[in-house]
């Protein structure tokens, strides 16, 4: 480390003078540990030929991870961090190539933990055979951030002929999960200990690039792909009816959900379609190609609790029903803010 | 799950269903209108959308959806005097997830948080007691709500703080006690309600013989009922087969939960800690008299009301809007003029669109548009 006494990030760390270099050069350059970061530049430079082997466009997204606590069963904010665009890349249908890593960090936190952080942002990169090739490091006083935040910016490769979009689903076509619900957002609130609840539920943090390219192995023509985040399978399923101007019927007794998490969403009321997955994604298929894709899912690691959950329909458009376990049926809105747990 | 889907059993539902149409049938002979029943709480409004019970009925029951969700019927005052309280730079105002957005006149608990006031959802009185002792410098204030559903908690929470001798632990009270509501609702001229599903965690307090009333006076029949579907398509049956022979009573289909005597250290508590108010402002419904609860003299330490000043200024509901319509049964929700338009879960102006539990709100999110006949899509469902 920087020296022996710093056992806590201060504001030198961020100042642009020796402290952040030796913070950069001992903790974030072994971690990360690749020739286009470690030539410190203002700026990483891929060079063009190599990408345009693998497609014709290029995928660029970003995101803010900020999480409490940062570390969970299941998973940290690192993992997160590099997953969470990693994933953003992957539902395009293009192959993660590259991040950025920028850290804002309270003063006070400790190096042990921003040490596990990016090793574990490290770790989960390799996994996934991306590059963190350029970040930035900033120091604020205490109380001006929670503890650590992290943001990072992907760029993936696009292949040829892959046209997925919020906009491509027909009636008819088929609606698939990749896996259990809502096991993210269960994992958090019981980590939080506020709820005095005790489980194993383990947050669902992970890759989605690998189930990609096999789901589109079995079916370059997937209509519609989106990981299913904040806000849940509900929201992502009402931006596509509302994108596709289609109507979709899930089906309640079709949705894969642990025990745990059902138990923990009776005891608070939540509803699991509108809580969190940073594992999961959703998909439209045309019908001829739902059994292939799903097979492949299943054969997947990350989608090896796959199932159709619901399908397209041409009314009523933009709107999302859910067939009830009980015979009924009802309206699956957009969430108007943030779930809340009910008084009684 | 245990002790859950055993009462969402589909086959048992259908049966039920059965029976409710043949009873339905025959008591729609000779009616010019639907019959229709109210459920009081809003837990069971919750429920009856959330598994589209409606589409599984027959048009002849049409369900009424009551009162019984504490968050909607709170004043726009009450809001105003909470985010006063809270806006005490020494305060940190405690609060239940879904009273955290209800509007006030000037802006919700979530906004007056954004606005820099320290407040906290807690999942129990307790956790606001537990932060009143880590915080001994702070003034910790919970916002007490509910019926008698939650009326214990917070009694023997500030029974605690007292035995522990917490001075910094305070209740902004606004408790409120659902049977002089409901008798409100049968003395309105306009009533044209056939019968009551009763609030079945209410009765697990207070038992199910304050509801006598309501069948000795008014002669409805009244079913105590739980809040899972099936609970509540076994009370519907009840009602329809006391009025299909001819009988008036209170039952009790909440029986594995609610006693008829109801739990008698949770009412000592509230008797304890607790006292009617002489009238309280209810929104949508008006000044109901005896409906609301304060906090007895001896635990005036423990009143917010009593501690901090606030503003006590009575707000009138919107002019447009048509909440007291629609909890009496004399309207639907979409009938209402600002339905859907002026008034959505994102911007209710009437009590009935803030809450999920909220007749309004519940319609707009489960049920506002057709719904279309089920296609034979599921082949691929197994």
């Amino acid at each position: 480390m920087a020296s022996p006494r710093d056992t806590t990030i201060n504001l030198a760390h961020g100042s642009g003078g020796r402290a952040m270099h030796e913070l950069i050069e001992r903790l974030i350059l072994p971690a990360f540990d690749n020739p286009r970061l470690a030539a410190l530049e203002d700026q990483a430079t891929l060079p063009l030929a190599a990408l345009a082997a693998h497609g014709d466009r290029l995928a660029f997204t970003t995101d803010s991870y900020v999480v409490a606590p940062l570390f969970f069963p299941g998973g940290d904010i690192g993992k997160l961090a590099v997953c969470g665009t990693v994933n953003d890349l992957a539902m395009s249908g293009a192959r993660p190539v590259a991040l950025s890593c920028a850290l804002v960090i309270e003063e006070g936190f400790p190096v042990a933990d921003l040490k596990r952080v990016l090793e574990s942002m490290a770790a989960t990169a390799r996994a996934v055979g991306v590059e963190v090739v350029t970040g930035d490091t900033k120091v604020v006083e205490r109380g001006a951030a929670d503890k650590l935040f992290i943001n990072t910016a992907g760029i993936g490769v696009l292949p040829a002929g892959i046209e997925i979009g919020a906009a491509r689903a027909r009636p008819g076509d088929v609606v698939l999960a990749s896996g259990t619900l809502g096991d993210h957002a269960a994992a958090i609130l019981i980590a939080r200990n506020e709820l005095a609840l005790h489980s194993d539920i383990a947050s669902d943090c992970q890759p989605l690039d690998g189930l990609v390219r096999a789901m589109l192995a079995a079916c370059p023509g997937i209509r519609c792909l989106r990981d299913a985040t904040r806000g849940g399978v509900a929201t992502v399923l009402n931006e596509f009816a509302a994108a596709s101007q289609v109507g979709i019927r899930l089906h309640e007794r079709a949705l894969p959900v642990k025990a745990e998490v059902r138990g923990a969403c009776e005891i608070l009321g939540l509803d699991v379609l509108y809580m969190a997955n940073e594992g999961k994604l959703v998909a439209i298929v045309p019908r001829e190609a739902a059994d292939a894709v799903l097979a492949a899912m299943r054969a997947h690691p990350a989608g090896a609790d796959a199932a159709v959950i619901g399908e397209v329909l041409d009314q009523p458009r933009g709107s999302v029903l859910l067939d009830t376990l009980f015979g009924g049926q009802r309206v699956v809105d957009m969430l108007v803010g943030e779930q809340l747990p009910r008084i009684c | 799950m245990k002790y859950a889907d055993e009462f969402r059993d589909p086959d048992l539902a259908k049966s039920l269903v059965a029976e409710i149409t043949r009873l339905a049938d025959r008591l729609a002979a000779g009616r010019s209108r639907p019959l229709q029943v109210m459920e009081v709480c809003g837990g069971h409004t919750h429920t009856i959308f959330r598994y589209g019970l409606k589409d599984l009925l027959p048009p002849a029951i049409e369900f009424v959806h009551g009162p019984g969700c504490p968050v909607c019927v709170l004043p726009m005052g009450r809001v105003d005097d909470c985010v006063a309280i809270a806006e005490h730079p020494q305060v940190i105002m405690t609060s239940f997830g879904d009273a955290m957005r209800v509007p006030g006149s000037r802006k919700s608990l979530l906004e007056a948080k954004a606005d820099g006031a320290d407040v906290r959802t807690v999942y129990s009185p307790l956790d606001a007691l537990k932060l009143a002792q880590a915080h001994p410098d702070r003034e910790v204030v919970f916002f007490a709500l509910g019926f008698e559903t939650t009326m214990p908690s917070t009694a023997m929470t500030v029974l605690q703080a007292e035995a522990l001798g917490v001075r910094n632990f305070s209740l902004f009270c606004n408790h409120i006690t659902i049977v002089p509501t409901v008798k409100a609702i049968l003395d309105s001229p306009d009533l044209q309600i056939d019968g009551f599903l009763g609030p079945g965690h209410v009765s697990m307090v207070i038992g199910t013989r304050p509801y006598e009333f309501v069948s000795r006076q008014y002669h409805r029949p009244l079913v105590v009922a739980g809040f899972e579907p099936l609970d509540i398509l076994q009370s519907l049956w009840m009602v329809l087969k006391q009025m299909d022979e001819g009988r008036c009573e209170v039952e009790n289909q909440y029986k594995r939960i609610a006693p008829e005597r109801g739990n008698g250290p949770a009412l000592d508590a509230i008797t304890r800690v607790f006292e009617l108010r002489e009238f309280f402002e209810w929104r949508g419904l008006g000044s109901i008299d005896h409906s609301g609860i304060r906090m007895r003299a001896a635990y005036a330490a423990f009143d917010a009301e009593r501690r901090f000043s606030v503003p006590n200024l009575k707000i009138a509901d919107p002019k447009s809007c048509q909440c007291g319509e629609v909890l009496k049964g004399v309207i639907k929700p979409p009938q209402c003029k600002v339905f859907g338009t002026l008034c959505t879960p994102a911007t209710p102006l009437g009590a009935l669109m803030v809450s999920s539990e909220g007749a309004c709100a519940a319609h707009h999110q489960y049920a506002r548009i057709a719904m279309p006949p089920r296609a034979a899509a599921a082949a691929t469902m197994n």
